[in-house]
């Protein structure tokens, strides 16, 4: 595990009325990961925007924030992209809204997009604040998948530089794994000893990958496992908003096409109504 | 191994009490059998072979414990237009493709078919049916039948019907029509009068013996002809050779034309509708508390039909008001059922000949009665209490299913119900962004005690309630449930009644089913059906107490006791009483209670049985709690009855030494060595020096009653004093 994944983080920006709190949770974000601060606008450059971002920073500045600004005309999805590339971004962030039309979310917004195609993390913001909201609880996905532990490490990291004081790692369980159908009360017991069983098993899974995480990193966060039946990708999300996480840590997709959109699974439901915050880390 | 020893002991056990069931059970199914026949325009022997083939198959290879299958209710107006538009050979072919798309629905594990459909929709569409059945068969009750071909047309005649009995030429008319006039009386007062050998012969067989007496009266000691027409006496039940030799030839030929599949379609549905609301309503009354097969039971209901449509039946369902009979007269595992056949077996072979000595007239009181219950005006009621909006819903389907059909019916009301959703929600796209979406969260608390929490996000109506059942039906019910709504921004009525059923389930097997997030939603005024299920309006405005309670604050008054006369629904504690295992606890009210709670005397309103075998009862108990443990025993006086129920494997324990107790009381428990030690002398005399009273003890409580109604104002004061005296010779005995 690298010690420091975001070593550069960007971010979007256009002038819109979440602007000032977009930056602010930005630039706190580099204060706490001790990164580069890359804003990222498409348009014109000129003065008066250069003055407007320099304004909003003016509190960061003064805490040794090291920042950059990156003017481009273009298509926004193209130029935060590019912008991505060629300044070696680990971590873009980007303001979403909580929930998508029903138009725009088969043609995609911006910030998506950019989630679907980028080559970095990604953290979603639904709620930017200009204060700073403390982040307490973090949900991270222990699917069994080659890139959960590199994303439950990532959680961790994350966890101690924001000071967060609860990490609760979830294992959903698809029915599928079940195989048991419940019909009356002998097939409810065995259903619930199999249930039993995966979760016993999905908790030794994650229990190895938390003993590989130096314990430095693990000071003072409490650790809680739970295991979920129900579908993948989705009731993580729910599970985030039910016991008020303030983000959620999931593994990248592995591939995105259009049939997934329709027919939508794990991370995708996650996108169409975000529950919270979202890392996602690639 | 020995479980499975332990299993065949236990059947072998219960073998008794079950035939005894079975055998109530088959009175009841006998009438309603022959009736549900006539009135669907099939010979009466075809709802017999219904019950008997269906009691065969599905008590073999069926998954519920304690149902009864037979010929239902509701499929008499789709069987009557089958029959009718398709004629009797290819109705039977439209039965037997019926039963295999059961078996099939069975097979797809669609059997929770059902749920897909608003409550009051299927409440309309039941007393739909229920005005058929009325509409048609009050006539032929009335000793006139006539032929319309609209249902509505039968309803609208029926002022002509009862004017037209003041006015028969023909005597044998008159008597007809008395006869079903006489019988409809019993069907309605017979509830009403609590004698135990009365109540012991069901109210549809107290009218099959009634009438063939009748007949045999005039025949053997007036010597003279029934004086009833015998234009309106059961046509020819065939004997069992003839049943076998004259097995119909289903008409295959219509398969593919529209009505015959319209046909199959609908009694698939409503087949499959039916059985499964009465699978769900007898679960709640099962004492050992077991879960039904739903699926299982389908595919043994689709067998079962197939096979009874092959011998000349009508469709095989799960039937309720039988099933409740069943459970009330013991009847413990799926060996009554098939006891149910049997006994029906038997009265073929015996009786087939009297069996033509039953008027029509008094048959179709059953059914006009059957009819009425169905959509008696408490449905409607009850319905409105609800919200208008229902109301609309329950209309609607009753008007469109009695004008175009069934199938119809039924559609328009899930439609109108849709639309009202949109209307209250002012959204379509609200219903179609997240109609697919997987919006049910349950997972077990791993911290404390685990309990299981279920979150449901976006909306919840009948459109998705599937998602929210498969969830809670994988939750143990006797383990802690809650339910929280917080994120779900509209829930409809026919998931509230669900959740309802949930968490009665729930409490009667110790578990605890909560509902929250609600409260948000109840001060939305766009929300008219939520939580006012769950919360009943406090009741602000007291009305003037009557004579009985103000008697009871004064007897309250005198010897120091709390009086409230609200009703209490809360009536967990009730339920560990054998007494009250097999019964539906409305509410108690009219409750004394000392200070420190231990001794309540109360009024209490319960039901036994379920739709036309229902019946409601008050009654005035005392309920003592003890701060020691006792043996869990039932006592009452032994009489003739207890000898019966003593034959059907109910054991009297013995106590040697107390010859003249054990002669004069009926004592019953599991546990025989402790509770003999328990009777001891102190006790035993107390109980014969006392008048009789019902005691119940559900280990650390009694529970103490005389009879099935409200006590008076004196008996209150002796039942009271009793309680207060066993009590004080139950802590002086040194068990």
């Amino acid at each position: 595990m690298s010690l420091n994944p975001f070593k550069t983080i960007g971010i979007g920006v256009t002038f819109s009325p979440n602007l000032k709190a977009n930056i602010s949770e930005a630039a706190r974000l580099a204060l706490f990961f001790d990164a580069k601060l890359v804003l990222i606008h498409v348009g014109e450059k000129s003065k008066d925007k250069e003055n407007t971002f320099k304004t909003f920073l003016k509190p960061f500045i003064g805490k040794q924030l090291n920042y950059d600004v990156v003017f481009k005309v273009g298509n926004p999805v193209g130029v935060i992209l590019s912008a991505v590339n060629k300044n070696m971004i680990d971590l873009v962030i980007l303001g979403a809204l909580q929930r998508e039309t029903f138009f725009k979310y088969y043609i995609g917004s911006i910030a998506r997009k950019i989630t679907r195609e980028a080559k970095c993390s990604v953290l979603l913001l639904i709620k930017p604040s200009i204060k700073r909201v403390p982040c307490q609880h973090i949900v991270v996905n222990g699917l069994e998948d080659p890139k959960t532990k590199q994303t439950i490490s990532t959680a961790f990291y994350v966890a101690k530089k924001l000071n967060a004081n609860k990490i609760t790692i979830v294992e959903e369980i698809s029915q599928q794994e079940v195989a048991v159908n419940v019909d009356d009360d002998r097939s409810l017991r065995r259903s619930t000893l199999v249930k039993e069983r995966l979760k016993l098993r999905e908790d030794t899974r994650v229990k190895k990958i938390i003993n590989d995480i130096p314990s430095g990193v693990k000071e003072n966060i409490l650790i809680n496992t739970q295991s979920i039946f129900g579908k993948r990708g989705y009731s993580i999300g729910h599970y985030a908003q039910v016991v008020r996480a303030d983000l959620l840590v999931m593994n990248a997709p592995t591939k995105i096409t259009f049939w997934d959109r329709l027919f939508p699974h794990d991370i995708e439901h996650i996108l169409t109504e975000l529950p919270t915050d979202v890392l996602i880390v690639r | 191994m020995s479980q499975k020893k332990n299993k065949t002991k236990l059947f072998l056990k219960t073998l008794p009490k079950n035939i005894f069931s079975g055998f109530v059970v088959s009175l009841i199914a006998l009438p309603l059998g022959l009736g549900l026949a006539m009135a669907s325009e099939a010979p009466p022997i075809a709802g017999i072979i219904a019950a008997v083939v269906g009691g065969i198959v599905v008590s073999i290879l069926g998954g519920s414990n304690i149902t009864i299958a037979g010929p239902g209710n509701g499929l008499v107006g789709v069987l009557l237009i089958a029959i009718t538009t398709l004629g009797l050979n290819s109705a039977y072919a439209a039965i037997i493709c019926s039963g295999a798309l059961l078996l099939l629905l069975g097979f797809l594990r669609m059997g929770k078919l059902a749920d897909f459909f608003p409550s009051s929709a299927i409440q309309g569409m039941l007393a739909a049916i229920g005005l058929i059945i009325l509409g048609k068969q009050f006539h032929i009750m009335l000793a006139n039948k006539i032929f319309r071909d609209n249902s509505v047309d039968y309803l609208l005649e029926i002022p002509n019907s009862i004017t037209a009995v003041f006015s028969f030429d023909d005597k044998g008319l008159t008597y007809a029509a008395i006869a079903g006039i006489l019988s409809l009386s019993i069907m309605v007062f017979y509830p009403k009068i609590r004698n135990k050998y009365l109540q012991l012969i069901p109210a549809p067989m107290w009218i099959v013996i009634l009438s063939v007496g009748f007949s045999y009266y005039c025949e053997l000691i007036l010597k003279q002809p029934n004086p009833i027409s015998s234009n309106y006496m059961i046509s020819d039940i065939p004997s069992v050779n003839e049943i076998i030799t004259q097995i119909p030839k289903p008409d295959f030929g219509e398969i593919t034309s529209l009505s015959f599949m319209g046909s199959v379609f609908a009694l698939t549905l409503i087949a499959s509708i039916e059985s499964l609301l009465s699978i769900k309503a007898v679960d709640k009354l099962d004492p050992e508390k077991r879960r039904s097969n739903v699926n299982k039971d389908i595919k043994a209901l689709g067998l079962a039909t197939i096979g009874s449509g092959f011998l000349g039946g009508l469709n095989v369902v799960t039937v309720i008001a039988r099933s409740s009979v069943n459970v009330n007269n013991g009847g413990t595992n799926r060996a009554s059922n098939f006891f149910h056949a049997t006994f029906l077996v038997v009265f073929i072979l015996l009786f087939s000949t009297q069996l033509t000595r039953i008027p029509l007239p008094a048959l179709m009181a059953i059914l006009v009665f059957t009819g009425y219950k169905l959509a008696s005006p408490d449905t409607i009621a009850k319905i409105f209490s609800i919200g208008k909006e229902q109301l609309i819903i329950f209309f609607v389907t009753l008007f469109i299913t009695l004008k175009v059909g069934l199938i119809t019916g039924i559609a328009s009301g899930v439609f109108v119900t849709f639309i009202i959703h949109i209307v209250v929600n002012k959204s379509f796209f609200f219903f179609l962004r997240n109609i697919l979406k997987p919006n049910v969260l349950m997972f077990k608390e791993e911290s404390g005690l685990g309990v299981y929490y279920v979150s449901v996000k976006h909306f919840c109506s009948f459109l998705n309630y599937s998602r929210l059942k498969r969830k809670l039906d994988a939750i143990p019910e006797h383990k802690d449930a809650i339910i929280d709504f917080s994120m779900c921004e509209f829930v409809d009525h026919t998931v509230m009644e669900n959740l309802n059923n949930y968490q009665e389930l729930f409490t009667k097997r110790d578990g605890h089913f909560e509902v929250i997030g609600l409260d948000m939603h109840d001060t939305d005024s766009q929300h008219p059906f939520a939580l006012r299920r769950l919360l009943p309006v406090p009741n602000i405005f007291k009305s003037n107490l009557t004579k009985r309670q103000t008697n009871l604050e004064e007897l309250a008054k005198n010897y120091k006791l709390a009086y409230t006369s609200t009703k209490r629904k809360d009536t967990h504690f009730l339920d560990h009483f054998m007494f009250f295992k097999t019964k539906k606890i409305h509410h108690i009210y009219n409750q004394l209670s000392n200070y420190s709670k231990d001794i309540i005397l109360f009024d209490i309103e319960f039901s036994e049985g379920e739709f036309i075998s229902k019946e409601v009862i008050r009654a005035t108990m005392l309920h003592i709690a003890l701060d020691k443990n006792i043996p869990e025993f039932t006592l009452d006086r032994e009489g003739f009855l207890e000898k019966v129920y003593a034959f059907a494997g109910y054991k009297d324990i013995p106590l040697e030494n107390y010859s003249d107790f054990s002669k004069r009381f009926f004592l019953l428990g599991e546990d025989q060595d402790s509770i003999k030690s328990f009777f001891g002398n102190d006790l035993i005399q107390f109980f014969e020096s006392n008048p009789y009273y019902h005691v119940d003890s559900n280990g650390n409580n009694i529970l103490v009653f005389s009879k099935e109604r409200l006590a008076s104002n004196k008996e209150a004061k002796t039942l009271l004093n009793f309680g207060k005296r066993l009590r004080e010779v139950i802590y002086k005995s040194k068990h």
